[in-house]
């Protein structure tokens, strides 16, 4: 069967791949090119643990067909910390046990920044029902929203 | 409570236990660096998929796979005819005993298939495309019986029988007749009879809860690898990679020596990940095509297939004086097992009334098979459905005698000494502690507003210990590898270097914990009962208390004085009295750095079959405010105090106690597994199976209550099940004081909320 070259940009790096036209963003993403930080919790967008940015919008990268992607500027979890230092969202994570298991963490990190870029103070409301696209089973949300929130603040600069 | 135990009889306080470490997975975890079971790749490696019967219950009559084997880019075909048959022999697994003669039916059906998502042949090929395509080219012929879902039906004489071989087990004079009833057990204490004849007051009433999934984000995904040498290797997320091993070699006819599991990062269990599934077919797979094969489940695969856990049908009776003593406490209960026989009726029916010190128990279980996939152990299993009854007649209960419910516990509650039901007699448990607790929680005394409403329920888990082993190494530059066989749910990593670093009187980020594969460390027990802080973290403390010998010995050694004549303080050893020689204490870096010249590498190494877990008990409010327009229930506050002995990282035992409180609710409010009327699963996915979101939920609180268990050195109990115990009945109890109807039905979903409403206009 005939493949799709795709050229796009992942992480700001420039990347071309070959994918089937069957083929997701997420299962190129992990299957082709090796991101396996996005996660497949569902393959239906009802899970979230799939989150990437793909042109500054987050988006189920399962909904994405790796086709689709051509041109566009795509980040992934791999690409949040920069060089040794973690993301605020990062360290809030782990300093307020936001996760236990770990398999949504990288999709609500994700979508949690998507959050902050567009919203700096959201209320805690908001935080849920932004986040309300990325299922975690583990922790019962209440630690998650805490770093979020905590996150948002100490970028603001408080 | 004061935290005072034999191990530690100057009464030190904890330099590592009870802070909030940053967890050492941590960092691998936010990067998107941690491998999961679906992460791995290999050379070659081939891509596997399963064929599922669309049908609910048929006979197999023929399975042709010429035309998937033809098609390019197949590199193998597995049907029933790949397996061998195993004898009827139970195995351990968990919480819930399997049977391996339906261990092989369930992975791969063979006579008939029993459930919508049963497997049928499975295909392994270069890519997921072909993979796919391959499936549709095997043609199977089935002949469609009449199926059976729920289990009220299976249980009526003229029901489809699913297995003609199973007779009741449990009943005198032995059935000459098959049924779907495979086994009743019954829990008996004192006389039912005279307990309900000395009662003022009876509440009787049938309850019904559905089954729910545990619904783990990540769904079951493993990478078979068969080597021309007749060995194996299999990596695989799972709560017990010595119980996959043991079932992969058995299904596949290996040996267990030639079987090495390797247990990925594990992206939430809660039970579901005891069994194995696609393992074995997958490893049957490579060693057929000679290539690594990955398989990896669907979510509808996962739903269809896997889990769930049971849905019950119970009928519970309890009387009470009039000021308030319980007389006797009676319940039946109907737990659905699937397709095979394993229903948790045993800790249902134990735990039923553990809450509680009663003179008269009777609780009976059966367990019914029907056409649904087999169920599997989730959080607590049993407990929790017994509890919706259980806990949802004592407010019941305590609205006819007009005694605070909290109050009404308080004067029933089981303490040190009370002989449960069940057998044995408590040693210390926070039933007492956990109401009081909660009693005097703030969250206790908001004021509620129109349509809002207030439940409390409490729960029971026996938390278990079982076979464990440890290993812990010494570095050359003193710093500690440690060496555990159980993956970490929630932070055990974290937990276990904080006990290892307690004992050494190091820093917990100078031990490094990895979890084994089975080459590397010797048997031990699932990720699963509560059991991992409690029974690997003591062994933890075991191995560190062997290291700290050796190195004692050590330190006698240079400074040639009898090792008696050395203790071990704050990560050194010294003289034990200044008779005994004046030396400069040697710190563990040091006597690691002369181990070679003292005597070789220095480690401990304990294997035990723990015992002495203690049961963890919980009390838990709920408030909801109810919507009379629309029936839908919308949680305002949740608190959840629970007794875990000792908080090794109190930050993960919150976490616990949250994430159980959230899947309770969802449980209470909206799972359940809808099954059209040909049997088939009408909501295998997370858009029509809706577990709780972030907006679902208000922040949910928690209070740490520590009653130490005796036997553990630091006084853990294992905290990660009976959290979810309480939760459907403080909901349910919540609704009624909220909008006066009680409900009996779970889910509570806003049609079924708003029919109550409805009818009682």
């Amino acid at each position: 069967m005939a493949k799709y070259h795709i050229t796009a940009e992942i992480n700001g790096d420039e990347v071309e791949y070959l994918c089937e036209p069957e083929q997701t963003l997420l299962d190129v993403l992990r299957d082709e090119l090796n991101f396996t930080g996005t996660k497949e919790g569902c393959g239906s967008g009802d899970c979230g643990a799939c989150t990437v940015m793909m042109n500054g919008r987050h988006v189920c990268s399962c909904l994405v067909m790796g086709a689709e992607a051509s041109g566009a500027k795509i980040e992934t979890i791999e690409g949040m910390a920069d060089g040794d230092n973690l993301h605020t969202l990062q360290e809030k994570f782990i300093e307020h046990a936001a996760l236990q298991c770990g398999i949504c963490t990288p999709g609500i990190l994700v979508a949690s920044k998507a959050l902050l870029e567009r919203n700096p103070d959201p209320t805690e409301t908001e935080v849920r029902y932004w986040l309300a696209g990325n299922l975690c089973r583990c922790t019962g949300y209440d630690k998650i929203i805490r770093a979020v929130m905590d996150a948002a603040s100490e970028m603001r600069g408080n | 409570m004061s935290i005072a135990e034999a191990d530690r009889p100057e009464g030190k306080e904890f330099k590592q236990i009870g802070k909030r470490i940053k967890r050492p997975d941590g960092v691998d975890k936010v990067t998107g660096r941690a491998r999961y079971g679906a992460d791995l790749n290999l050379s070659g490696m081939l891509h596997g998929a399963t064929l599922r019967s669309p049908h609910a219950h048929a006979k197999l009559i023929s399975i042709d796979t010429s035309k998937a084997e033809a098609l390019t880019g197949v590199k193998a075909v597995v049907t029933r005819d790949d397996f061998v048959e195993q004898p009827d022999e139970m195995a351990a697994a968990g919480e819930l005993p399997v049977n391996y003669m339906h261990v092989v039916r369930n992975v791969m059906a063979r006579e008939k298939v029993l459930y919508d998502g049963h497997p049928v042949a499975a295909v392994a090929a270069t890519s997921m495309t072909i993979a796919r395509k391959a499936l549709k080219l095997i043609e199977v012929e089935y002949e469609v019986l009449p199926h059976v879902i729920e289990p009220d039906e299976a249980m009526k004489e003229d029901a489809p029988i699913l297995d003609e071989t199973l007779f009741t087990e449990g009943v005198e004079p032995k059935p000459t007749k098959p049924s779907n009833v495979s086994k009743i057990v019954k829990i008996k204490k004192g006389d039912i009879e005279a307990g309900f004849a000395a009662a003022d007051v009876i509440v009787e009433r049938t309850y019904h809860t559905k089954p729910v999934h545990q619904g783990y984000i990540e769904p079951q995904a493993c990478v078979a690898s068969y080597s021309e040498d007749g060995s194996g290797e299999l990596w695989v997320t799972t709560q017990g990679p010595f119980m996959y091993r043991s079932f992969t070699a058995r299904l596949c006819g290996m040996e267990v020596s030639k079987l090495k599991v390797t247990p990925s990062e594990m992206g939430g269990g809660f039970g579901g990940k005891n069994n194995v599934y696609g393992e074995p077919v997958a490893m049957v797979l490579s060693r057929k095509s000679n290539r690594p094969v990955k398989m990896v489940m669907s979510r509808g695969e996962v739903f269809r297939a896997t889990g769930p856990t049971s849905g019950g049908h119970m009928t519970v009776k309890l009387g009470a004086t009039k000021d308030g003593r319980i007389t006797a406490g009676q319940a039946d209960l109907a737990f659905q097992a699937g397709a095979f026989p394993g229903a948790p009726i045993g800790p249902a029916t134990m735990t039923a009334f553990a809450c509680y010190d009663l003179e008269n128990v009777l609780a009976t279980g059966y367990d019914v098979i029907s056409n649904r996939p087999k169920v599997a152990a989730y959080r607590a299993p049993g407990a929790q459905v017994i509890a919706f009854a259980v806990e949802s007649a004592m407010d019941e209960l305590a609205k006819k005698l007009e005694i605070e419910p909290i109050d009404l516990r308080m004067q029933n509650a089981a303490k040190e000494g009370t002989k449960a039901a069940y057998g044995p007699v408590f040693g210390p448990i926070g039933m007492e502690e956990t109401l009081q607790a909660i009693k005097d929680h703030p969250n206790y005394n908001v004021p509620l507003g129109p349509n809002q409403g207030r439940g409390v329920a409490s729960g029971f888990w026996f938390n278990i210990g079982g076979e464990t082993s440890v290993t812990m190494n010494l570095n050359e530059d003193g710093t500690v590898a440690l060496l555990v066989g159980n993956p970490d749910i929630g932070g055990s990593r974290a937990s276990m270097s904080m006990m290892a670093a307690e004992e050494l009187g190091i820093e917990a980020e100078d031990v490094r914990v990895s979890i084994a594969d089975t080459g590397s460390l010797g048997f031990n027990f699932l990720s699963a009962g509560s059991r991992t802080t409690f029974a690997v973290g003591k062994t933890t403390i075991n191995a560190a208390r062997e290291v700290i010998k050796e190195m004692k010995a050590r330190a006698a050694k240079i400074w040639d004085i009898p090792e008696d004549a050395v203790v071990w303080e704050n990560g050194h050893a010294r003289p034990a009295s200044t008779n005994a020689g004046d030396f400069e204490p040697l710190s563990i870096v040091e006597i690691a750095k002369k181990a070679s010249t003292t005597g070789g590498p220095i480690s401990g190494h304990i294997q035990t079959n723990v015992t002495g877990a203690g049961p963890s008990l919980a009390t838990e409010a709920v408030d909801v405010e109810v919507d009379p327009e629309t029936g839908q229930v919308k949680i305002l506050r949740v608190t959840v105090a629970q007794d875990a002995g000792k908080a090794i990282h109190p930050s993960y035992v919150e976490g616990q106690f949250q994430g159980a409180a959230a899947q309770g609710i969802g449980w209470a409010l909206n799972e359940e597994y809808i099954y059209d009327e040909n049997g088939r699963l009408d909501n295998p996915n997370f858009l029509d199976y809706r577990i709780p979101v972030a907006s679902d939920l208000p922040m949910i609180d928690t209070v740490i209550v520590e009653v130490p268990n005796p036997n553990h050195p630091y006084g853990v109990r294992g905290i990660g099940e009976t959290s979810i115990v309480p939760v459907m009945a403080a909901v349910n109890n919540a609704i009624e004081n909220a909008i006066g109807i009680r409900m009996s039905d779970l889910p509570m979903s806003p049609p079924k909320v708003l029919k109550a409403i409805d009818e009682a206009k």
